[in-house]
């Protein structure tokens, strides 16, 4: 057999062998070096399977040849493959640019266990995207975030150690709701197989344990994408993180836990329960504006940098969860491109402001004052990605904003276009902040004159900031890739 | 515990019996309860008993950290490495039936280095985690 037809199967495993061979070296060179070279490769592994899936439609790679629904089976759709290409993606640009970034942040001797937990994480996210079993997303979430809290609480701030600690805790909470929802699931279904277990539930959709499963894994996935209420993690772990770690999980853990939520909506229990005989919808929609009003209200107070964008995280997973509510292709669509482009956006925005972090030493907004003088490129492609989550035309965020417009309109719900142009607004606020600081502000004294971040820094964050650009101008992978995506899941609902 | 004569000759009897124990663990996993798992946190408590009674740094000299660490990610790597094997015969990833030229000895080749992978790492994890609290405050770098 080729090795073309295990590509599944290497995608996660390649990681994941990184991860052991980075501890074996214990060298900080040979550790960056394997880690990296394992992203990469995830990366290509990630873009070939997407291609595949566009020309031969879905791939079942049934794991140790137990065939499923017996085995644990790996299968990828045009919804994960896309998830695929953003983490491998992310992870393949935000590597290079760690190797600069710990040596400030991170104590030496843990560098190369640095490079272990972020293989690790990288395999969690990719086996969550890419398993087509119950359980198995269950394991792949647990590794994922485990390596998550150790990742936290390796930033320099003491504070990360409550940070990372309180996201252990909310975390776990979520992660034990999923496992009861799994195991609800598998006790009326008796299989653990995505596909198989949408097919018994058919006939059980009114079943009470199906409906308990249905809620609890709704609360457990909302904790772990931080929907509105169930946020609180996230801005403490993001702002205290190291800088890389932040830029990382801004663009892919909480989007892959909109991945499951996706997958257990659309493809388990199908959305003439979630979304016709619930007022999941209803539900949805009032946390989705919750979310958009509030946390880019409470962004705009904020006085660090980091957790000014990690507030307008929250927010933005709001626009990506109505998208979501609106149980449309058009919805849905808006949904899985808004993934993709929030994700590069936030982790271009996360990657500059450790950039500023090295050379200024802080990430408070009183320390960034003067920035566009110090750092011009730094604090210019702060301003384009914060255009990006204005969604001005011309940027990744507009075209998400466009769709989720377009979405809102088919739906009939005019008041809901004007409420998205409005949270858009506060967003203009928030980003303002900034550039009143960086550029109306003179500078601190004591800070050199003109000083950049290392080159090793500014090229990946650039390539995110430029492909935010590209992503905005030429449209076709990814609205074509989302709109896919959605109709495949919709498709098979039916 | 320097002086006490009767905890440290019981020790020294005791300790070889329970790492006997624990590889008869390991290989019986097979037809009863037992694996991996077990013998791997049966074997890393005959090294603890051993720190109780002789003291930390003896322990860390018959077991010192960077074995410990090597078998952390040594297990994992052996587990990987097996689904890799299955790849080279031809099968899928974990395939465990082309293991061998009959396809049950294959399975049962294939879940022996498996489960040896799964008690490296679990014995690494407990003197890891061990070796972590005790020493706290002791060697602070």
């Amino acid at each position: 057999m080729s090795l073309a037809s295990h590509l599944p199967a290497l995608q996660v495993v390649l990681p994941l062998v990184a991860a052991p061979l980075a501890v074996l070296v214990r060298h900080t060179g040979a550790a960056f070096l394997l880690v990296t070279l394992a992203s990469w490769a995830a990366f290509a592994i990630a873009v070939l399977l997407w291609q595949q899936i566009g020309s031969h439609g879905t791939i079942s790679y049934a794991l140790g040849s137990w065939a499923p629904p017996l085995g644990i089976e790996y299968r990828v759709d045009r919804l994960s493959a896309f998830v695929l290409v953003l983490v491998a993606g992310i992870a393949a640009v935000v590597l290079p640019y760690s190797r600069r970034s710990i040596e400030a942040e991170i104590p030496r001797e843990q560098h190369y266990l640095f490079y272990a937990m972020f293989a690790l994480c990288l395999t969690g996210l990719l086996g969550i995207a890419i398993t087509g079993d119950a359980f198995n997303i269950f394991v792949f979430l647990e590794i994922a975030s485990l390596s998550t809290y150790v990742l936290i609480a390796l930033g320099r701030d003491r504070r990360a150690l409550m940070a990372s600690y309180q996201y252990l805790i909310m975390g776990t909470i979520g992660a034990t709701f999923i496992v009861i929802g799994v195991g609800l699931l598998y006790l009326k279904t008796g299989t653990l197989n995505l596909v198989d277990m949408s097919v018994r539930l058919q006939e059980m959709s009114n079943h009470r344990p199906v409906l308990a499963a249905l809620g609890f894994l709704t609360v457990g996935i909302s904790l772990k994408l931080a929907l509105f209420p169930l946020h609180q993690w996230l801005p403490n772990a993001y702002a205290y993180a190291p800088s890389v770690v932040s830029a990382f999980l801004a663009a892919t853990a909480t989007k892959v836990s909109v991945y499951v939520l996706l997958r257990f909506y659309f493809s388990v229990f199908g959305e003439s329960l979630v979304f016709h005989r619930l007022p999941l919808p209803e539900i949805m929609l009032a946390l989705s504006l919750a979310a958009m009003f509030a946390a880019s209200a409470i962004a705009i107070f904020q006085d660090d940098l980091k957790r000014l964008f990690a507030y307008s995280s929250v927010a933005q997973i709001g626009y990506i969860t109505l998208g979501l509510s609106f149980d449309s292709v058009s919805g849905l669509t808006a949904t899985v491109v808004h993934l993709f482009n929030h994700g590069i956006t936030k982790a271009a925005l996360f990657l500059l402001i450790g950039c500023a972090v090295t050379v200024v030493g802080g990430s408070s907004l009183s320390r960034l004052a003067g920035l566009g003088k110090v750092m011009p490129l730094t604090a210019f492609g702060i301003v384009l990605g914060g255009l990006s989550l204005i969604g001005v035309p011309g940027t990744a965020g507009f075209v998400s904003k466009w769709y989720l417009v377009l979405a809102a309109l088919e739906k009939g719900h005019w008041w809901l276009a004007l409420a998205i142009v409005a949270s858009s607004l506060l967003a203009v606020a928030y980003v303002w902040r900034f550039v009143e600081i960086a550029y109306f502000r003179a500078p601190p004294a004591g800070l050199p004159v003109r000083r950049e971040a290392p080159l090793s820094l500014l090229v990946p964050a650039w390539l995110l900031i430029a492909a935010t650009i590209y992503f905005g101008l030429d449209t076709s992978v990814t609205v074509g890739s989302a709109a896919g995506a959605a109709a495949e899941l919709l498709g098979m609902a039916k | 515990m320097r002086h006490d004569l009767v905890l440290r000759v019981i020790a020294k009897l005791l300790i070889p019996f329970i790492l006997l124990f624990a590889v008869y663990v390991q290989f019986h996993g097979d037809f009863g309860p037992g694996g991996g798992f077990q013998a791997g946190v049966i074997a890393a408590a005959a090294v603890i008993f051993y720190a109780l009674i002789y003291g930390l740094d003896t322990a860390r000299c018959v077991v010192p950290d960077r074995l410990v660490e090597t078998m952390l990610a040594a297990g994992v790597l052996l587990y990987a490495g097996i689904g890799f094997a299955g790849l080279a015969l031809g099968g899928n990833y974990l395939d465990y039936f082309v293991l061998a030229a009959d396809p049950v000895a294959g399975q049962h080749r294939g879940i022996f280095w498996v489960e040896a992978g799964v008690a490296i790492t679990v014995c690494g994890v407990m003197l890891k985690i061990f070796y972590m609290f005790t020493a706290r405050g002791r060697d602070e770098d």
